[in-house]
């Protein structure tokens, strides 16, 4: 057989699913290891999806997505950010913020277009530059700057190929928010050369301490951002596949061409449940932040206690502790904290060469196994 | 003091102690003590109790809704009626509500024949009540918030991105 294509190849598979492939072999584990919220869909909006069924809402929808929920995305996003998305041509509805991102890059990029992109971050971003010919530029941001990017970082790593800022906040692993004086100055970088910024902001209803501040709303943003947004934090609709871009018409218009040959549209059960989840399921989203929050102290304290300091995340569901007093390799640790306490965390070298020393522990769980796993943790460390 | 945030982790686990409240809410645990004691003290907190299901435990209760239709008279009220009724240890709970009838009682009893005893022995004579309609229980779903079936696992996958 002929062999598969280069890029392919020499792209290394996810550190996350080399690690699922060992705890999947194992029974009883605790998880700290989950990146989506232990919450079920909220019933109204299973509900709304079941009555489209019914009703026999089961064929294609526009490419864009169904009107109506781009139009509700809109209002929703005119209410809580100030911004303005014309339903008709700056909005378009994916299968989650993956296939955003992806078609994203491959809307903006040229063979060898470098794109900055500072880590730790998700485990797809640098795959997605790398599938749509461009070439990643990760940047290592460390604990003392709270894993936050500084602009002269940016500007350091700006070329005269760099096409676009890739930001994720608040961002996973981390859990953290760049302040605003930051992101301004990130968005002046981006000004000054002309670049795009595609900002994923999935976990942007998940921050805790303040309010969360838009890319697009920051002055001289607006026109260059592919806004990344969707369903699956804010309403635990993960496996919902439902997210949606909002950005300048003509990129838009680029995304939704690579969107209609391979997708067509986005799910429409599932664009019917995101139409409900927008109109009456925020109270719900509330609950769940509230739980989160709790959840996020004590998992801080704990870790702290422990002695795995770790910063307070101000925004998703992760904490980043560090381990390198243990003087173990992130793989190392997590390897024997899955076999001698049967508790799943994920390295922090998985979301980028500067997340080694640190793991990620997800506390989108119970408090009671958030309190059972630091119990377990406290034991392991202790030994060492 | 009245912190509704407290209430509802007390409301959801009334276990939940102090400590843990304070870093929970990020409060310090003398704040939320003097919280919980001061809506203890006001009667926001009445009391704090276990959910049993008294079935799994092997234990058959029945439990009957009772519609009770009252005729107030002069100086004795809705009021004075549902606290005639409400004072019998088989009774639930009792609630004043719209429609046909005035008083939904729920009463608690070892077997059918108790409950229809009670009814027709106790309530159904009480001066000032006109009719009373019985509907028994056969099977609770969902009772003060708590599914009662299998709780639903946790089918995530054990690690994700």
């Amino acid at each position: 057989m002929r062999s598969i294509s280069k890029i392919v190849q020499s792209t290394p598979p996810s550190g996350i699913r080399r690690f699922f492939d060992i705890v999947s072999t194992m029974e009883d584990v605790l998880s700290l290891g989950v990146g989506e919220p232990d919450f079920d869909t909220p019933w109204c909006i299973r509900e709304a999806c079941i009555y489209s069924l019914e009703r026999g809402h089961t064929h294609y929808t526009s490419n864009y997505g169904m009107l109506e929920l781009r139009r509700a995305i809109s209002e929703s996003l005119y209410k809580r950010e100030g911004l303005w998305y014309d339903p008709e041509k700056q909005l378009l509805i994916t299968v989650g913020v993956s296939e955003g991102m992806d078609i994203a890059m491959r809307a903006v990029l040229n063979p060898g277009d470098e794109v900055i992109i500072p880590e730790p971050c998700f485990v797809s971003y640098q795959p997605c530059v790398l599938f749509a010919g461009g070439k990643p530029v990760p940047i290592s941001t460390c604990e003392e700057n709270g894993f936050i990017v500084r602009p002269e970082q940016i500007r350091d790593a700006v070329t005269a190929n760099t096409k676009a800022i890739l930001l994720g906040y608040p961002a996973n692993p981390t859990g953290a928010v760049a302040p605003r004086d930051i992101l301004e100055e990130i968005v002046n970088i981006a000004c000054k050369f002309d670049l795009f910024i595609i900002s994923d902001e999935i976990y942007g209803r998940l921050t805790y301490e303040g309010k969360h501040i838009s890319i697009p709303t920051l002055p001289g943003a607006y026109e260059r951002t592919i806004l990344l947004d969707g369903f699956s934090k804010a309403y635990a609709m993960t496996g919902w596949r439902i997210g949606f871009a909002a950005g300048p018409a003509e990129v838009v218009e680029a995304m939704m061409k690579i969107h209609q040959y391979t997708i067509m549209c986005a799910p429409t059960m599932s664009q019917f449940a995101a139409i409900e989840a927008i109109r009456n399921a925020d109270r719900e989203c509330e609950e769940m932040v509230e739980q989160y929050n709790q959840r996020r102290r004590v998992i801080v304290k704990g870790l702290n206690d422990i002695g795995l300091p770790c910063l307070m995340p101000k925004g998703a569901f992760y904490v980043f502790p560090s381990i390198k007093r243990t003087g173990l390799s992130s793989d190392e640790f997590c390897e024997r904290l899955l076999f001698e306490e049967k508790v799943a965390v994920v390295p922090g070298n998985a979301f980028g060469k500067c997340g080694e020393g640190y793991i990620r522990c997800s506390y989108a769980t119970s408090l009671d196994k958030i309190n059972q796993a630091l119990e377990r943790i406290a034991r392991f460390v202790s030994r060492l | 003091m009245i912190d509704h945030e407290i209430l509802r982790i007390l409301e959801r686990d009334a276990r939940t102690s102090p400590a843990q409240i304070a870093v929970m809410t990020g409060k310090s645990e003398e704040e939320v003590r003097q919280a919980i004691k001061h809506m203890e003290e006001s009667g926001i907190i009445r009391r704090y109790k276990t959910v049993v299901d008294w079935e799994r435990a092997g234990v058959e209760r029945v439990f009957a809704f009772i519609d009770v239709r009252v005729s107030p008279s002069r100086g004795v009220g809705f009021d004075d009626v549902a606290r005639r009724i409400y004072k019998y240890p088989e009774v639930h709970s009792v609630y004043l509500v719209s429609g046909d009838y005035d008083l939904r009682v729920v009463v608690e009893g070892e077997n059918m024949r108790e409950v229809a005893f009670f009814v027709a022995e106790k309530l159904a004579t009480l001066e000032g009540v006109l009719s009373t309609r019985s509907s028994f229980l056969l099977k609770k779903y969902k009772d003060d918030g708590d599914v009662y079936e299998e709780p639903e696992q946790d089918d995530r996958l054990a690690v994700t991105p």
